[in-house]
């Protein structure tokens, strides 16, 4: 257990452009048997702002669940320079990684993956009471009102494999944003639902990056909702080729 | 508040993994708890059935005896002449006294291993009542100090357990041999010729045909004086504080004696070796089961790590360390093993409680005295505990060790 009770990383009102991701020559390869090596990203570089909303978009394959699993600290770029929130991250530990990301970056994958041994009000406790060691009460009362700004307190108590799949999502996106982070990395969140459920969520995120100023880095297939970002990059065969017109 | 307030994550996260799969949760712990149930209810037994021999064996001999030193051989090698061991002829064990008893007794008693030690005097004699004579293997002891190695007053079935100058006390069967009953008297003449009279005070029954057909017990002074042994005696009677201790114990009095301390352990090396076998047989069936319960925690594990991958994954993704994987994983084989361990503690208990019903001997009373011992009950959880602990280990560094993007992409 911490000694120091646990607070969100990022403030609620964000310096805007002041950069949360900067990717600088990002190079990634995974190892196809024992010999061959396949690069999959080929020397990205891209910044994102504080209360930036982006689309990644591109074909199935073309590399941008590995981008934003590089930029989600969850895997390590072969080459280059990778910042979050200003800080130089190819350099830590995996224990580095793990507190960074817990504090400044905030997941949501296409299907919502809660926890269903836990209440819906649970799985969104679970970050922070994972991070301080233990459940306290101001914990459970900003969990409650993220419940409440996603609509769910009627359902806060139903365990989470009982929800729909709107449902589902909308909890996992007030899980993200339990530790107030930085950075929301959204993975085709919407991919999985209906035309109605999925505005719903993408509303949701639109609503937490205007009001907390939250970067979003939001992977789609869908063009209508990509457009409704404040811009969109391509990437194409681990490039990004419109790179400079892009950012 | 759900989540218990300030219980530690891993608690939380593990307990729910282990009630969200409940059944392969309690059929693992039914597992562990038969394993359990099995070795405390054998090691009760088995202790029990133990104690009861070596109890039965202890309570007619001493744990050690102090002797005098066996006489040997001193060959005079000449120089021209070749000896063969087969032409030495091995000396005539007379009988004698311990030399300087009473300093060998005060440095007994001084041993922190020693409980009581107690001198006598034993030797060969004749007993005669009218035309009808038997052998009696004498004991001359100080009954004050030798009742607390052999309890005659247990094992006295007439009379009392008193040994004053005159006084002698005997086995039942020499009694009903040569008619005799408490207050009668009878001549008891030794190998040298000297013989003196004695009163019955007692009647023993030492448990054994053979001994209750020759043994008796006369007063110290009045053996020493019979026998032959005036002032000495011939065995120091010791009890120690471990009874498996009792060989090492023997073998350092030896070395610093130079007399000759035979052990019971020594005396009736058969039994103890029977009792030793017994022992092994013991453990290794609680190490076998002890295995087949970790296997069992283990495989439980390896497939809740299998089927939660993604669950880790999500996890990671929100800043929980590897570490802290860890341990609820290790936490759930621990609570099992606990679990398991505390069903399996009071099935051990109501088996034996049935036994202890079904096994009794035809006067209705149990065959032996069989005690849930309570720092066994202990034992045995900390043991599955542990047992649980170890066996989550490989699951639960499989756990730790997922790649977060791996198990999230199943």
């Amino acid at each position: 257990m911490q000694d120091t009770p646990v607070t969100p990383a990022s403030p609620v009102k964000v310096e805007l452009e002041k950069p949360v991701v900067q990717l600088s020559h990002v190079h990634k390869s995974f190892n196809v048997g024992e010999s061959t090596e396949v690069e999959v990203l080929h020397g990205i570089d891209m910044v994102l702002n504080a209360g930036e909303f982006v689309a990644v978009m591109g074909p199935s394959g073309s590399g941008k669940s590995t981008l934003l699993n590089l930029v989600g600290l969850l895997d390590r770029p072969t080459q280059g320079q990778l910042l979050i929130t200003g800080m130089e991250t190819t350099q830590l530990d995996d224990h580095g990684l793990t507190q960074l990301r817990g504090r400044s970056i905030g997941f949501v994958f296409q299907y919502h993956h809660l926890i269903g041994a836990f209440s819906a009000l649970e799985n969104v406790m679970l970050p922070m009471v994972g991070l301080q060691g233990y459940p306290t009460a101001a914990i459970e009362a900003r969990a409650l009102s993220l419940i409440e700004s996603v609509g769910l307190t009627p359902w806060r108590d139903t365990p989470a494999t009982l929800l729909s799949g709107g449902q589902q999502q909308r909890v996992a996106v007030a899980r993200a944003l339990i530790m107030q982070p930085a950075l929301l990395l959204a993975d085709e969140p919407t991919g999985n639902l209906d035309t109605q459920s999925a505005n719903a969520v993408f509303d949701l995120f639109r609503q937490v990056n205007r009001e907390h100023g939250t970067a979003v880095l939001f992977v789609t297939h869908n063009p209508e909702l990509a457009h409704r970002c404040d811009r969109t990059i391509q990437v194409i065969d681990g490039l990004v080729p419109d790179n400079e017109a892009a950012w | 508040m759900l989540l218990g307030r300030f219980q530690p994550f891993e608690w939380i996260v593990s307990t729910r993994f282990l009630r969200e799969g409940r059944m392969q949760s309690l059929f693992i712990i039914v597992g562990i708890a038969i394993g359990v149930a099995v070795i405390v209810f054998m090691s009760a037994l088995l202790q029990g059935l133990q104690s009861n021999l070596v109890k039965r064996v202890l309570t007619a001999q001493a744990h050690i005896q102090v002797l005098p030193p066996k006489e040997q051989v001193r060959i005079l090698h000449g120089l021209d002449t070749a000896l063969h061991k087969d032409q030495v002829q091995a000396p005539l064990q007379r009988l004698k006294s311990i030399d300087q008893w009473q300093a060998v007794l005060t440095m007994l008693r001084a041993m922190p291993e020693v409980r009581v030690a107690s001198p006598s005097v034993s030797g060969s004699t004749l007993i005669t009542r009218g035309a009808a004579s038997r052998s009696l293997s004498l004991t001359a002891v100080d009954l004050a100090l030798y009742q607390q190695i052999i309890n005659l007053s247990e094992k006295i079935v007439a009379g009392h357990a008193r040994l004053g100058a005159s006084d002698i006390m005997i086995g039942t069967e020499l009694a009903a041999d040569l008619g005799l009953s408490v207050g009668d008297k009878l001549l008891v003449q030794s190998a040298t010729g000297v013989s003196n009279y004695f009163v019955i005070s007692g009647i023993l029954d030492l448990g054994n045909k053979g001994a209750n057909q020759r043994a008796g017990y006369v007063s110290l002074r009045s053996g020493q004086s019979l026998l032959g042994y005036p002032g000495g005696v011939t065995v120091i009677d010791l009890t120690v504080n471990d009874v498996y201790a009792a060989e090492l114990v023997a073998q350092r009095i030896q070395a610093l004696t130079h007399l000759q301390a035979d052990s019971w352990i020594k005396t009736n090396a058969q039994f103890f070796s029977a009792v030793k076998s017994q022992s092994l047989a013991n453990t290794a069936i609680r190490f076998f089961v002890g295995l087949s319960v970790a296997f069992g925690i283990a495989s439980v594990l390896v497939v809740s790590v299998v089927q939660r991958s993604k669950e880790i994954g999500i996890l990671r993704a929100m800043g929980i360390s590897r570490a802290q994987v860890m341990r609820v994983f290790l936490l759930q084989g621990g609570l099992l093993g606990l679990g398991g361990a505390v069903v399996g503690c009071a099935l051990g208990a109501l088996f034996l409680q049935l036994w202890l019903l079904m096994s009794r001997s035809a006067d209705g009373a149990p065959m032996f005295a069989v005690v849930m011992d309570t720092v066994m009950l202990i034992e045995a959880l900390a043991l599955a505990t542990l047992t649980g602990l170890l066996a989550a280990l490989a699951p639960a560094l499989r756990a730790a060790r997922l790649d977060p993007v791996v198990a999230i992409r199943g």
